[in-house]
C-alpha cells in the first residue's frame, strides 16, 4: 500500500525526523489560508497524487504570496497530472500540500530498502539527489552509498555516522544526520514500511536536514498491525477494478489488451498471461482466485472482468489441486447464467475431478469452448478474439 | 535417493487443529507420508485421526522422533512457529502459511542463520518425493516417481509442470515449491545443489518468475556447479512494471527483476527456456536428449 506525500511526512514526524512545515488543502482558500498561517512568505505548492515526476508534470509550484498560492491550488485542484509515472491519462488531484520554503545548500538522497537476496534492510544515500535514483544507479553506481542492517542490533551510530560523513555532510550537523537516519530507521520497521525514500533530503544554509520530499509504501501482510496507516489509504488513487477484487479476496491487475484471464495460483496466471501473448493476443489482465473459488467469488470475478469494455473474450485456466474441478465448473456454469456472458468464454480444467468438471460444462448448455491443454485453450481464446493465432 | 524428504521422513503438523492443517494432515497421511504428531498449544494429550497432539514442537520431536515439521498457521503467528521448529532442532521446516509480515521474516532468517534446520517456504506449497513422502498442499496425484528434479517459485504452475512431465513419462525425484515470497528459507542455488549431489536426479526443471534476482543467482550457479540438463521457464514476461502480481515477491522495481533479464540469464548459463509455458515437459525432454 501507497501513501501519500504528506501522509508520509506526518509518520516521518512521529519519529521526530525533520520535515517542512506544511498544511494539506483541498481548496484553493485553503491553500490561502495555510499559505497564510506557515508566515506568508515563499511557500510551495505540491499536488498530492500517488506517482512520481510531479514537478516535470507541474505539479509542484513555488508561490511567493498567499494569494499566489491560492491561484497556483485553485489551477492544480481538479486538474489531471499527467507524469512518466501516471500513464498518458494522468491523476487526478484532489488535494495539495502547501509547505514553508527552505534555503536549500545541498540536495541529497536517502532511502531505505529491502536487500532481497541477504534478507536484509539497507539503508542507502547518495549526494546525488533530486534525480531518479534509478539513473544513478545506472550511470554511478559509486555514487551509491549503502549499508546493510542486522535485525538483531538495528541500524547503529558509526553506520549512520559513516554515511553522513560520505554525503560530506559538515561535522555540526552530524549529529543531526545520526538522528535523522535513526528516526528513519525507526519508521521504517515500526511502521513495516516496504519502502521509504526521501528525495531529495536538503542540507539548508542553516545545517539543518529536511526530508523534503518522502515516498513510503506498506507492507500488505502487515497492514493487520497497524490501524494508523490503513486508515491513510487513498481509495481513489487505486485502480476501482482492482479495489472491487480485493473485496472478494481476488487479486487482480488491470491490463491493456482484450483477451480476460481467470486463474487459480498467482505463477499460473501469470504464465497464462504469458501464453496469450505467445499465440499473439493480449491480455486484459491478471486475475488469481486463489485457492477457493466459490460460485461467489467466480461470480464476482465474471463481473470485474466483464466490466473491462475492451475485452473480446475470456479465458478461464484452472489447475484444480486441493480445489476441485466439478466445484470450479459448477461456479463458472452459475456464474455465466447471472452474468449473461456477452463474449466467447474458454475454459481449461486440468486436476482434481477434472473428467466430473469437464462433463458439468458440457451439459451446462452454455457457450463454452473446451480448451484440452493450455496451449489449446489459448490458441482458441485469440482466435475467438479476432487476433491472428500463430 | 531425493532430496530433503523420502519414506523416513516423520513429519509434525503445526497447526493441526485449524481447517487448512487438518484438510492436508490427512491428504498427507493418505499419501503415505509418516505423519508421527502434530502441534496446537493447549491441546496437548488429544488426537487427531490417531496422530498424537501435543503442546509444543519440542515435545513432539522428543515423543515422536519427528524430523521435520510443516506449518499452517495464521501469518501473525506463523514466523513464531518457523522459529519453534528451528528450536527443536527438526532437519526440514516446509512453511505453507501465505501472508507472513516480511520483517518477520528477515527476523528468521537473521536467526536461522548457522543452523542446521532446513526451511522451505513460507507461501509455498511444499516438497514431495513421490511414492515416498507428500508434505505440503499439492495433488498428490499428478506426480510420478522418476528422475527429474523440480524447483519452483509458483504453485499451481508447478503442478503444471508436474502434469506436463508425468504425461510425456518423465517422473519427479523430488519437487520443491520455493514459495513467492521476497524473503524466503531455501532459494534456487540450495536446492539446485541438492539436485546437482543427488544420484537419482538426471534433469532439473527450473521455474522461475518476475522479482528479485534468485534466477539470475541460479543460473549462475548452473553455470559453474550443475552438469546435469536444466530446463527453465520465468513467468511473467507480459507483467507490467511496478504492480505486484499476486505473489509478494513477483514485482518489478526500478527496472530490475525483468523476465528478459532471466532469460538472457538463463540462456547464457545454458539452461534450455521453454518459451511458452504449455512447453515445461517438452522442453526438459529436449534438454535431456542434448546432454
Amino acid at each position: 500500500m501507497n501513501i501519500h506525500e504528506y501522509q508520509a511526512k506526518e509518520v516521518l514526524r512521529r519519529y521526530k525526523v525533520n520535515v517542512p512545515r506544511g498544511k494539506v488543502a483541498v481548496t484553493a482558500a485553503e491553500a490561502e489560508a495555510a499559505a497564510r498561517e506557515l508566515g506568508g512568505k515563499v511557500c510551495v505548492v505540491k499536488a498530492q497524487v500517488h506517482a512520481g515526476g510531479r514537478g516535470k508534470g507541474g505539479g509542484i509550484k513555488l508561490a511567493k504570496s498567499p494569494a499566489e498560492a491560492r491561484e497556483i491550488a485553485d489551477k492544480m485542484i481538479g486538474m489531471k497530472l499527467v507524469t512518466h509515472q501516471t500513464g498518458p491519462e494522468g491523476k487526478e488531484v484532489h488535494r495539495v500540500l502547501v509547505e514553508e520554503g527552505c534555503d536549500i545548500a545541498r540536495e541529497l538522497y536517502l532511502g531505505m530498502v529491502l536487500d532481497r537476496a541477504i534478507g536484509r534492510l539497507t539503508m542507502m544515500a547518495s549526494t546525488e539527489g533530486g534525480v531518479e535514483i534509478e539513473e544513478v544507479a545506472a550511470r554511478t553506481p559509486e555514487k551509491i552509498l549503502k549499508e546493510v542492517i542486522d535485525p538483531a542490533v538495528g541500524l547503529q551510530g558509526y553506520q549512520a555516522r559513516k554515511l553522513a560523513f560520505a554525503l560530506g555532510i559538515p561535522k555540526e550537523s552530524i549529529g543531526k544526520a545520526v538522528a535523522f537516519m535513526t528516526g528513519l530507521y525507526k519508521a521504517f520497521v515500526e511502521s513495516d514500511c516496504s519502502l521509504a525514500e526521501i528525495n531529495p533530503l536538503v542540507l539548508t544554509r542553516q545545517g539543518d536536514l529536511l526530508a523534503l520530499d518522502c515516498k513510503m509504501g506498506f507492507d500488505d501482510n502487515a497492514l493487520y498491525r497497524h490501524a494508523d496507516i490503513r486508515e491513510m489509504r487513498d481509495f481513489a488513487e487505486e485502480d476501482p477494478r482492482e479495489v472491487e477484487a480485493a473485496r472478494f479476496d481476488l487479486s487482480y491487475i488491470g491490463l491493456d489488451g482484450d483477451i480476460a484471464c481467470m486463474v487459480n495460483g498467482a505463477g499460473l496466471a501469470m504464465a497464462t498471461m504469458d501464453i496469450i501473448k505467445f499465440y499473439g493476443g493480449s491480455p486484459a489482465n491478471f486475475l488469481d482466485v486463489g485457492g477457493g473459488a466459490t460460485t461467489e467469488k467466480v461470480t464476482a470475478a465474471f463481473k470485474i472482468l466483464l466490466a473491462d469494455r475492451n475485452v473480446k473474450a475470456i479465458l478461464v485456466n484452472i489447475f484444480g489441486g486441493i480445489m476441485r474441478c466439478d466445484v470450479v465448473a459448477s461456479g463458472i456454469v452459475e456464474a455465466a447464467k447471472q452474468v449473461k456472458l456477452s463474449v466467447p468464454l474458454v475454459v481449461r480444467l486440468e486436476g482434481t475431478n477434472v473428467d466430473l468438471g469437464r462433463k458439468i460444462l458440457s451439459e451446462s448448455g452454455l457457450d463454452i469452448t473446451p480448451g484440452e491443454n493450455m496451449a489449446d485453450a489459448a490458441e482458441r481464446v485469440v482466435r475467438l478474439a479476432g487476433g491472428a493465432a500463430r | 535417493m531425493s532430496i530433503l524428504v523420502d519414506k523416513n521422513t516423520r513429519v509434525v503438523t503445526q497447526g493441526i487443529t485449524g481447517s487448512t492443517g487438518q484438510f492436508h494432515t490427512k491428504a498427507c497421511k493418505e499419501y503415505g507420508t509418516q505423519m508421527v504428531a502434530g502441534v496446537t498449544p493447549g491441546k496437548g494429550g488429544s488426537s487427531f485421526e490417531g496422530i498424537p497432539i501435543f503442546d509444543t514442537v519440542a515435545e513432539a520431536v522428543a515423543k515422536t522422533g519427528a524430523n521435520a515439521s510443516v506449518i499452517y498457521v495464521p501469518p501473525p503467528f506463523a514466523a513464531d512457529a518457523i522459529l519453534e521448529a528451528v528450536d527443536a532442532v527438526v532437519d526440514l521446516v516446509v512453511c505453507i502459511t501465505e501472508g507472513i509480515p516480511v520483517a518477520d521474516m528477515v527476523q528468521v532468517r537473521r536467526v536461522m542463520d548457522g543452523k542446521k534446520t532446513r526451511l522451505v517456504g513460507p507461501n509455498c506449497p511444499g516438497v514431495i518425493t513421490p511414492d515416498e513422502c507428500k508434505i505440503g498442499i499439492m495433488p498428490g496425484y499428478i506426480h510420478r516417481k522418476g528422475s527429474i528434479g523440480v524447483v519452483s517459485r509458483s504453485g499451481t504452475l508447478t503442478y503444471e509442470a508436474v502434469h506436463q512431465l508425468t504425461e510425456i513419462g518423465l517422473g519427479q525425484s523430488t519437487c520443491v515449491g520455493i514459495g513467492g515470497d521476497p524473503i524466503k528459507g531455501m532459494e534456487f542455488v540450495d536446492v539446485l545443489r541438492l539436485f546437482q549431489d543427488d544420484a537419482e536426479t538426471e534433469g532439473v526443471i527450473l521455474i522461475g518468475e518476475i522479482g528479485g534476482s534468485a534466477e539470475e543467482s541460479a543460473a549462475e550457479f548452473v553455470r559453474k556447479h550443475v552438469s546435469k540438463p536444466v530446463a527453465g521457464f520465468i513467468g511473467g514476461q507480459t507483467a507490467p512494471k511496478g504492480k505486484r502480481m499476486g505473489h509478494a515477491g513477483a514485482i518489478i522495481s526500478g527496472g530490475q527483476g525483468t523476465a528478459a533479464e532471466k532469460i538472457r540469464a538463463f540462456e547464457a548459463a545454458g539452461i534450455r527456456v521453454a518459451k511458452s509455458p504449455a512447453e515445461l515437459g517438452s522442453t526438459m525432454k529436449v534438454a535431456l536428449k542434448g546432454a
